[in-house]
């Protein structure tokens, strides 16, 4: 066994590549760490890079994508314009704590093809139960659905807008960018609603143009809002 | 400090270089360190590379809890089978399907399951049923159970909508999870949510759920059309760990 001692090893001059074993070898770290800020395969694809100990990785982070993270403090809007894609069939986008500056307000979404305002024909329905046990229900809910209408489409009814009120849920969005169908979406999300009560929403619907999607805005019906959205893709393969 | 040259580092004998020794760290100040298998010190794979950026032999500590098992495309196909990937490897299976199309106007899009790896189906079930629907002439708008599409102990396919409309663009949408497939103890729930074009020109959000009432191990699912063949779709099987 032959042993070299050095504290550093470098390429040798003129390369910047430097070997260590070859193929059917076995590289052993006896050390006790390996310190490295990126690990590809041998060609030369990424599994993962570190950044300050943020670790970002497509290979390890399996089918459920996260592809955007937006944080809204007291804006008016929210907008995924480049990440809607054929990269991915079915997305995914989760609404943590959406607290509108104003109270009693719907949080809502528009697609765009370009420009915003695009045709659909939506249901919604929802269940309800008051903090003082005074009412609960479960109905269908006219004033939050769409027939071939271009407006916002509501994802809940009024949310408070106390400290502590806030709505949280998902929305999936299925194949954007095909050219040949309609584009089907449905939503659920839980409310504290502005007159104290728990809601349940449940929207379904269709952007009825054979037009790619390729963005998506959340806003509220009126003012704007604090909370986190993320946009995940669920991979094909 | 003193500096090693070289252009490779080959082992003297055997086929293993050691780097380090054990309390010491040994850092790669270069931009990337390559290599298609990372093993611990006990030489247990934590994931392998074909070389291609397609990882194999994943950890099961690493990466996401949502893994892709297999997917398969509708081109006018009587039925869409998963035969494989559906067993005791996770407790949940969830299918994302985009954009199925039926043959037949007005005919349901559903499902069925197996036990004997699709060799035959129907098995016994209780569901229930219900939607949401809105049609684009603004006429009908209701939440409504559907007692003609729920099941009491049949053996009948569970269909997933109410029909759909067959106009070029139009297409449904959803997701089943199947909870516990190869359970031999419990009977199998499964939960569906979807949106379509009904044939009645209206957006449905369908909601459908139900047990399989067996205690035999759930190992294949074919979705199918009522009548007629499923023009279009992809079907995507996830397993979640």
């Amino acid at each position: 066994m032959s042993k070299v001692v050095t504290t550093t090893v470098l390429p040798r001059d003129g390369w910047d590549t430097l070997n260590i074993g070859a193929t059917g070898d076995t590289v052993a770290i006896a050390g006790d760490s390996l310190n490295t800020n990126v690990l590809q395969d041998a060609g030369g694809n990424n599994i993962f890079t570190s950044s300050s100990g943020t670790v970002s990785s497509t290979a390890l982070q399996g089918s459920l994508q996260l592809l955007s993270s937006q944080t809204a403090s007291n804006s008016a809007s929210v907008s995924f314009t480049t990440q809607l894609t054929s990269t991915y069939d079915v997305y995914c986008f989760k609404f943590i704590e959406i607290n509108p500056a104003t109270d009693s307000t719907n949080f809502q979404m528009e697609g765009s093809t370009g420009s915003f305002g695009v045709t659909k024909t939506t249901t919604a329905f929802s269940a309800y139960h008051y903090e003082s046990d005074s009412g609960a229900a479960l109905g269908y809910e006219a004033g939050h659905d769409l027939a071939q209408s271009t407006s916002a489409q509501p994802l809940s009814g009024s949310i408070g807008n106390g400290s502590d009120e806030n709505a949280s849920g998902e929305l999936y969005l299925y194949a954007p960018s095909s050219t040949t169908y309609v584009k089907q979406f449905y939503s659920k999300l839980n409310l504290y609603g502005a007159d104290n009560h728990s809601g349940n929403w449940f929207i379904g619907g269709y952007y009825n143009t054979a037009s790619a999607i390729s963005g998506i805005r959340f806003s509220m019906s009126s003012g704007n809002f604090d909370g986190t959205i993320k946009l995940y893709g669920i991979s094909k393969t | 400090m003193s500096i090693l040259e070289a252009k490779k580092i080959e082992p003297a004998t055997a086929t293993t270089v050691t780097l380090g020794a054990a309390g010491e760290t040994v850092a790669i100040s270069a931009s990337q360190l390559k290599t298609n298998t990372i093993k611990d010190a006990g030489g247990n794979t934590l994931l392998t590379s074909d070389g291609s950026g397609t990882l194999s032999s994943v950890n099961s500590a690493l990466g996401s809890t949502m893994i892709f098992i297999s997917s398969q495309t509708a081109s006018n196909s009587a039925s869409v089978e998963f035969t494989s990937g559906i067993d005791s490897t996770y407790d949940e299976y969830v299918f994302y399907i985009v954009n199925y199309d039926v043959a037949t106007n007005a005919q349901e899009f559903g499902v069925q399951f197996s036990t004997d790896g699709g060799s035959s189906y129907g098995i016994t079930k209780t569901t229930t049923f219900f939607d949401a629907e809105h049609n684009e002439a603004d006429s009908v708008a209701a939440l409504s159970y559907q007692t003609g599409n729920d099941r009491a102990q049949s053996t009948s396919f569970q269909n997933l909508d109410r029909g759909n409309e067959t106009h070029a663009d139009s297409s449904g949408c959803g997701c089943l999870k199947l909870f516990a497939p190869s359970s031999t103890t419990y009977v199998k729930q499964f939960l569906w949510t979807g949106n379509n074009h009904r044939h009645s020109n209206a957006s449905v959000n369908t909601f459908v759920g139900g047990y399989l009432n067996t205690t035999s191990a759930i190992n294949a699912v074919s979705f199918i059309a009522a009548s007629g063949n499923i023009t279009a779709g992809t079907f995507y099987l996830y397993g979640i760990k």
